[in-house]
């Protein structure tokens, strides 16, 4: 190290090329890494917007070798995602809150976010045998129901996570003084940390709804497809996700250009969601 | 609370006895609701031993290491799959681990500030596509171009070297193993390259500064400053970009082929164990069918639950030693 400075100019010339061919290379990587995004998105938009038309949203999805759309597998997934957010934002956001207000000194706590992170990775392919087994064995058939529980449970981790985020971001001179006032802590927890957090929880439910208005291995096994309007989550409902996987495994053309229809769609509305949190996000900084 | 409500004497006692079990009730309400997470990922566990159980108490342990997946027969084995599973992940990583570590370099060292933001999001916004939608693209657009343009040039030079030469030898199909574990890579890289980027983040600047200070490249503040001070946690970004690979289904189930026979070379078709489970679950008829796939899915939650525990247990281990420094 002594020799380091204008000593030794091979060492000098040396270090200086390594350092240029690293960085040469991490640049490269960032190329290689938004290449694929590039590539993704302009086949999605050559692809997708040339079958985007107005019957897409307008009429069922169609027998193969008859014209069609997407409507009862848009609105299907509509249902399903909306019924799932219902269902697990609500724990979500308690669960978190149990985490960030509550478990100071509980000895849950530590083991409830453990298991919350790896759930939050957990592949969720498993989700939907799991809910497979429990909810379609007994009912005796694939339903709406069956689909929006395993998307909540999808949902769930990251409501969980974001919310125990969004609340620890609340000073704590606020909870001091809300209680110095005489307010229970319920009060408390309710009109003053979740006020003051609001913006957050609705981020992580948003970025939920984006994560999970794209999962397709879950309904594969529980709220499976159906070719009509479906009436009831009673019964298989059609969903775009499936849709476009039965859709675009198939041998027939005009089903194959719904299926880029449908990932259009579904892209768009993702990235839109994402960016909608980002810019939320960044107003709160 | 209460004792400084009564001390006030401005309400009622009443009303503070009121607050006390709304108190209770709703500390209690979020309690279960937290409980409720752990019971879900017991219950999971519970459910999916109770449905392989069959195909466990059939096979024993060679269900592990039989190669043997024969619907009509009703003999089962999980070695493809797994085999699958394990090689397209760490195809996965070969490629998704460097990728990544580069971004990351980026965007702490490199990125100009107004730059820094827009090729975050960007990355990011890799991670949000759905897998479904890799899965698609893979099919369509990927394969045909991989079987057109490199598969020929794979297997007419590397599938000359002797030793790995049979791991890239076989016809130019575009689906396979190799193509599953390149569009795999490519769907870890924004979850590695966004934990990375937060690790190296939080080294201090007076480090770094120092080692810029007595002379380094930049090169040699990440190789003798940055890493050794993140190490930990690259581990666990590693590995949770791992369990991510291990269990991605959609992407997977496209490209890979679906074929249960075991081949030695790369640009043959195979399956994972999440692609066994998308192409055949709601297909198998019988017992011993459906079991076996759900045996699968217990192993895949096992791998996925030991690999996600390790990345955890170092990424807290950092952010634990993070608190007592500073």
């Amino acid at each position: 190290m002594s020799r380091m400075t204008n000593m030794d100019p091979n060492l000098y010339r040396k270090r200086r090329a390594i350092n240029f061919l690293v960085l040469t290379g991490s640049v490269f990587t960032t190329l290689f890494g938004l290449f694929w995004l590039v590539w993704l998105l302009a086949t999605l938009f050559s692809h997708g917007f040339q079958y985007l038309g107005l019957s897409v949203f307008t009429q069922p999805t169609p027998p193969p070798g008859d014209s069609g759309g997407l409507a009862n597998a848009i609105v299907g997934s509509i249902i399903i995602t909306l019924v799932g957010v219902l269902i697990g934002a609500p724990v979500g956001v308690m669960a978190g809150t149990f985490l960030s207000e509550y478990a100071i000194r509980s000895r849950i706590a530590p083991v409830v976010r453990f298991v919350n992170d790896v759930l939050l990775s957990a592949p969720s392919i498993i989700i939907g045998v799991f809910v497979y087994e429990v909810v379609v064995v007994p009912m005796g058939n694939f339903s709406g129901w069956a689909g929006s529980l395993a998307l909540a449970l999808i949902a769930l981790p990251i409501i969980v996570r974001t919310t125990e985020d969004m609340l620890k971001l609340v000073p704590n001179t606020v909870r001091e003084a809300a209680c110095a006032l005489g307010a229970p802590r319920w009060k408390v927890t309710v009109s003053i940390v979740f006020r003051a957090a609001k913006a957050g929880i609705f981020t992580g439910i948003l970025l939920a709804i984006a994560r999970i208005s794209g999962e397709t291995a879950p309904l594969l096994f529980t709220a499976l497809n159906n070719q009509f309007w479906s009436s009831s989550l009673n019964e298989p409902v059609a969903n775009l996700p499936v849709v476009i996987f039965q859709f675009a495994m198939s041998p027939y053309e005009d089903w194959q250009n719904l299926a880029w229809a449908g990932a259009f769609l579904i892209t768009i509305s993702v990235l839109v969601l994402n960016i909608l949190v980002r810019t939320f996000l960044r107003d709160r900084k | 609370m209460n004792s400084t409500q009564k001390a006030k004497g401005a309400h009622p006692v009443k009303a503070g006895w009121i607050g006390q079990i709304a108190d209770a009730v709703f500390t209690n309400l979020t309690r279960i609701c937290a409980i409720l997470v752990l019971l879900i990922i017991l219950a999971m566990m519970v459910s999916l031993f109770i449905g392989a159980w069959p195909a466990f108490k059939k096979f024993g342990l060679s269900f592990l290491v039989s190669s043997e997946w024969n619907p009509v027969t009703e003999d089962f084995g999980a070695f493809v799959a797994i085999y699958g599973t394990l090689v397209t992940s760490v195809i996965a990583m070969l490629i998704g681990v460097p990728v990544s570590f580069g971004i990351a370099i980026f965007i702490t060292e490199l990125c100009p500030v107004w730059l820094k933001r827009p090729v975050s999001t960007a990355i990011e916004l890799l991670a949000a596509i759905p897998s479904i939608i890799y899965g698609m693209w893979g099919l369509f657009v990927f394969a045909p171009f991989f079987a057109d343009h490199i598969e020929p040039w794979i297997s007419d030079n590397l599938g000359q070297i002797p030793l790995i030469g049979e791991l890239f030898s076989g016809p130019p199909l575009g689906i396979g193993l190799l193509t599953a574990g390149i569009i795999l890579g490519i769907m870890v890289i924004p979850f590695m390259a966004s934990v990375f980027r937060d690790l190296f983040e939080v080294v201090p600047p007076v480090l770094k500064e120092s080692a810029y200070g007595i002379g380094a490249t930049t090169w040699e503040v990440i190789k003798k400053i940055v890493l050794p001070y993140t190490k930990i946690g690259v581990v666990g970004g590693t590995m949770l970009g791992l369990g991510r690979a291990l269990g991605e289904t959609m992407a997977v189930t496209f490209v890979i082929g679906n074929a249960d026979r075991l081949e030695t070379s790369l640009l043959m078709p195979g399956n994972t164990i999440s692609s066994s489970l998308a192409n055949q679950f709601t297909e198998a008829v019988g017992e011993m069918y459906t079991s076996s796939l759900i045996a699968l899915g217990l192993i895949l939650f096992f791998i996925t639950f030991v690999v996600l525990s390790i990345a955890k247990f170092f990424l807290v281990r950092l952010t634990m030693r993070e608190g007592t420094r500073t």
